[in-house]
């Protein structure tokens, strides 16, 4: 897991690849240029990415609209050339081997449909088991697998102009699978779902990627889809890698305080000058207290603290959330 | 390993199986569409009995085929490629492990098939019912006309393919597929049988795909002089124009992979 | 309203293409014609010019319903995706609204091209004008249009009742513009019932090309219809009125 300038880049790429990455990228970077035939400037869309992505992993791939990450998933499934650096995808080129790549790794767009419009979604499945080349026995043990965990079968029969969008996305995320890749790419696949069938589609993944077998990368700009799927983020901001490492890691270096929430059981006053505490705040006419600390104490010594001055009813601690953390990173 | 392509004609079928009410309703315009233009040729022949060739029972069965033929090889209202272009959705197409040509050529076999059943026959059975009506003499022109209707929608495909693929330097392609529409409707021999033209007229559209698309196939069921080399220049039509499209599709996907436009 | 009529001109090269589309398409329907004539001498009992001069009216009315009411073509989308209920929310006529919702400037190109044959016909089919032909010349592709857009607003009245009415429909509108640009002598006399008194078409070009011409009606139809197609057109708007009101109070009532 490293970010690294491009520097000395081949034979590191080398020792990589023999590696077992699902995704290896070296400086990668694209312009595009822009404006009417007489002025026409370059726009740097992605610069400089260089990251890997071994097999099983779940990469959450942030960043704010335009900042580059649907040029760099163009760029790993080889329906954009980059205009600097280089990427294999399944130890392949993606842009020479299109095709073959194809055949291993899934996409799902949130905002287009794989599917046939106006056939039954099951016959979508068998056109994209058969383009896929699947062997039948396989295709229908992966597709009644699917059926069972995404609770598809009410709805097999619907041409796919009639499904809801919940209803379609599961069906985008099926055919993505059918043909066993080894890499899913997700680009904003919860986009306009509504939070049961977001919750759905989580479950689903999640338990895709915990067999371990199929790598999974997904922009999003639903956090609670990072924090649900991915222990690794990836953050992008105007087409450069801002932020790569673990989520918890994250957490930690960013978004610093976490909140203990003390409810008295008689409104006071919250204690004043607690070692660690960096803030208070009284809610709830002093029948909850906010106390803010940073790391150098506990909640465990923080609770024991506060249980020798008062009694206390309940008591919880807030993580930071990944949206304060991303509030963070963004305006830096 | 199966292949997908066979699949890919049936899912054609079925996708446009799907609107039967639509195919009835196109059905009805097909059928007001030959009464009128069926009653220009019988007029025209009213005053000499054959022109080129053609009597009263060849000029209803020209009609009667010429609109039945109309959705079977499709002259109008194919952009689904070039929108995809335009809307970028074509990605989704590109990012398939197969041949995007023949796939798109095998949907366009099974969308054919189901013309056939629901715009082509009734039409011709009408024809047949109502007035007088001209038949194959012998068994053989039906292959014959089977195997020119094929070229024909072959012909017809490559045409529309790369109309559609100027899409990738265009973005918008409406305006040429329209045109193609105006012009198709009446050099390829739809309104007006092409023998009727001027010499230099036949002569020139000789040089180009259009008599392929009607004209042939009907004449292949009339039974005219010439099947033999009318088949080879629709196959020949077929191969070029599926040859040049594959070129334009490689160049307009590099274009679109390359530019990202 | 003008920014919908700028954005068609923010492609220009499509945007000419899609003009020279429709003159190119309104003069391929000539052609046909022109083709018909280097094989027989006469139509249906009328010489090349007089047919051509039925065309060119016929084209210009066409033209201009087509500009006037084309729009009326998308009111099964407009059911579809719901924008007719916007509409109705208005404060506004229906109708009007729907018909000014976009202006498809391609459409001039049609009007331009009938207008051009109308006056090569003029000239040279043989007129013997007075104040009243002239009048009549320049007021029979209006009526005609008025009478052609009565229609198709009627025709399109269908998808209320019919899911996939486009098609029926566009077989009634695109119909009786093939039908109109050919003496109604050449059709059976069923088909000429119905464009005589059920579509009114007949009285876009044929009938005011008899009385241009000076020529008696060689079916026996009595002399003062062919004066008559400005009453047609106001009882055709009737006619349409009274069936788009059912229509929209079909849908209203159905609320599908």
């Amino acid at each position: 897991m490293t970010t690294s300038g491009a520097g000395g880049a081949s034979m590191d790429t080398e020792r990589r690849l023999r590696s077992d990455h699902v995704i290896v990228t070296e400086g990668l970077g694209r312009d595009f240029l822009v404006g009417s035939r007489l002025r026409r400037t370059r726009v740097t869309a992605v610069t400089d990415v260089t990251l890997d992505v071994a097999r099983g992993e779940a990469v959450g791939f942030l960043g704010p609209n335009g900042a580059g990450k649907s040029t760099t998933i163009k760029m790993l499934t080889g329906v954009l050339v980059p205009s600097a650096g280089s990427a294999r995808v399944c130890g392949l080129d993606p842009v020479r081997e299109r095709r073959t790549l194809a055949r291993r790794i899934g996409v799902v767009f949130g905002q287009r449909s794989q599917l046939w419009w106006d056939l039954p979604l099951a016959e979508s499945f068998a056109l994209h088991g058969a383009i896929h080349r699947v062997p039948p026995a396989r295709h229908r043990e992966r597709l009644d697998e699917c059926v069972e965990l995404l609770d598809m079968a009410a709805f097999l029969t619907t041409p796919v102009r009639q499904l809801s969008l919940g209803q379609r996305m599961r069906g985008e995320v099926t055919a993505a699978l059918l043909h066993t890749p080894e890499l899913l790419v997700l680009d904003e696949p919860t986009i306009g779902l509504d939070l049961a069938s977001k919750e759905r589609l989580r479950t689903f993944l999640s338990a895709v990627n915990a067999r371990g077998d199929v790598t999974l990368l997904l922009t999003t700009h639903d956090l609670p889809d990072v924090e649900r799927l991915c222990r690794r983020v990836v953050v992008i901001d105007r087409g450069r890698v801002l932020v790569d490492d673990g989520l918890d890691a994250l957490r930690r270096r960013f978004a610093g305080h976490r909140t203990l929430v003390v409810e008295p059981v008689t409104p006071a006053a919250p204690p004043a000058a607690l070692p660690g505490v960096v803030a208070v705040t009284a809610e709830a006419q002093g029948l909850r207290w906010r106390l803010e600390f940073d790391s150098t104490t506990t909640a465990a010594e923080l609770i024991a603290d506060v249980a020798r001055r008062v009694d206390i009813r309940d008591v919880h601690v807030d993580e930071p959330t990944i949206e304060a953390l991303m509030r963070t990173l963004y305006t830096r | 390993m199966l292949s997908p392509y066979p699949q890919l004609v049936r899912a054609g079928f079925r996708r446009h199986a799907t609107y039967r009410q639509a195919a009835l309703a196109g059905l009805t315009t097909n059928l007001v569409f030959g009464l009128l233009r069926a009653a220009v040729l019988v007029a025209v022949l009213a005053q000499r009995p054959v022109v080129a060739g053609y009597d009263v029972a060849a000029a209803i069965t020209y009609v009667s085929l010429g609109q039945g033929l109309l959705t079977v090889v499709l002259l109008w209202g194919d952009t689904e490629m070039s929108r995809r272009i335009r809307t970028g959705d074509v990605v989704v197409d590109l990012g398939r492990p197969w041949d995007l040509q023949a796939a798109m050529l095998a949907a366009d076999l099974g969308r054919a098939g189901f013309a056939v059943l629901a715009r082509l026959v009734p039409p011709m059975l009408f024809g047949a019912w109502a007035f007088p009506f001209r038949w194959p003499t012998v068994p053989a022109t039906w292959a014959w006309f089977a195997v020119s209707a094929l070229l024909a929608v072959v012909v017809s495909f490559g045409v529309r393919f790369l109309l559609n693929a100027s899409a990738f330097w265009l973005l918008d392609a409406r305006g040429v597929i329209g045109m193609w529409g105006v012009v198709g409707g009446v050099l390829s021999g739809l309104v007006v049988p092409l023998a009727w033209f001027p010499e230099w007229a036949q002569t020139a559209l000789a040089w180009t795909p259009l008599p392929s698309l009607f004209q042939i196939p009907i004449d292949v069921f009339l039974e005219r002089d010439g099947t033999a080399g009318a088949l080879a220049a629709q196959a020949g039509w077929a191969v070029a124009l599926l040859l040049v499209g594959r070129v334009a599709l490689h160049h307009g996907s590099r274009r679109l992979v390359v530019q990202g436009r | 309203m003008s920014s919908r009529i700028r954005s068609q001109l923010a492609y220009p090269a499509s945007f000419a293409l899609d003009l020279t589309a429709q003159v190119i398409g309104q003069c391929i329907e000539l052609v046909a014609i022109l083709v018909v004539f280097t094989q027989v001498s006469s139509l249906g009992g009328f010489d090349r010019h007089e047919v051509v001069l039925m065309y060119g009216l016929a084209a210009t009315a066409f033209g201009l319903a087509d500009l006037a009411v084309g729009q009326i073509q998308e009111l099964p989308t407009y059911i579809r995706t719901g924008e007719l209920d916007v509409l109705l929310l208005r404060p506004l006529g229906t109708l009007p609204q729907l018909l000014c919702a976009d202006v498809s400037l391609k459409r001039l190109g049609r009007v331009g091209a009938g207008v051009a044959v109308l006056g090569y016909a003029a000239a040279t089919a043989g007129i013997d004008w007075t104040p009243a032909r002239v009048l009549l010349a320049l007021t029979t592709p209006l009526v005609g249009a008025v009478i052609l857009a009565a229609i198709w607003v009627a025709a399109n009245t269908v998808s209320f009742w019919l899911v996939d009415g486009r098609e029926v429909a566009n077989s009634v509108t695109y119909g009786s513009s093939f039908s109109t640009s050919y003496p109604i002598t050449v059709y059976g006399p069923w088909l000429r019932r119905v464009l005589c008194f059920a579509v009114p078409g007949a009285f876009v070009a044929y009938f005011p090309a008899l009385a241009l011409l000076g020529r008696a009606d060689p079916l026996g139809f009595p002399d003062f219809l062919q004066w008559s197609s400005p009453l047609v057109a106001v009882g055709a708007v009737g006619a349409a009125a009274l069936i788009w009101r059912t229509g929209i109070r079909r849908y209203q009532g159905t609320g599908s």
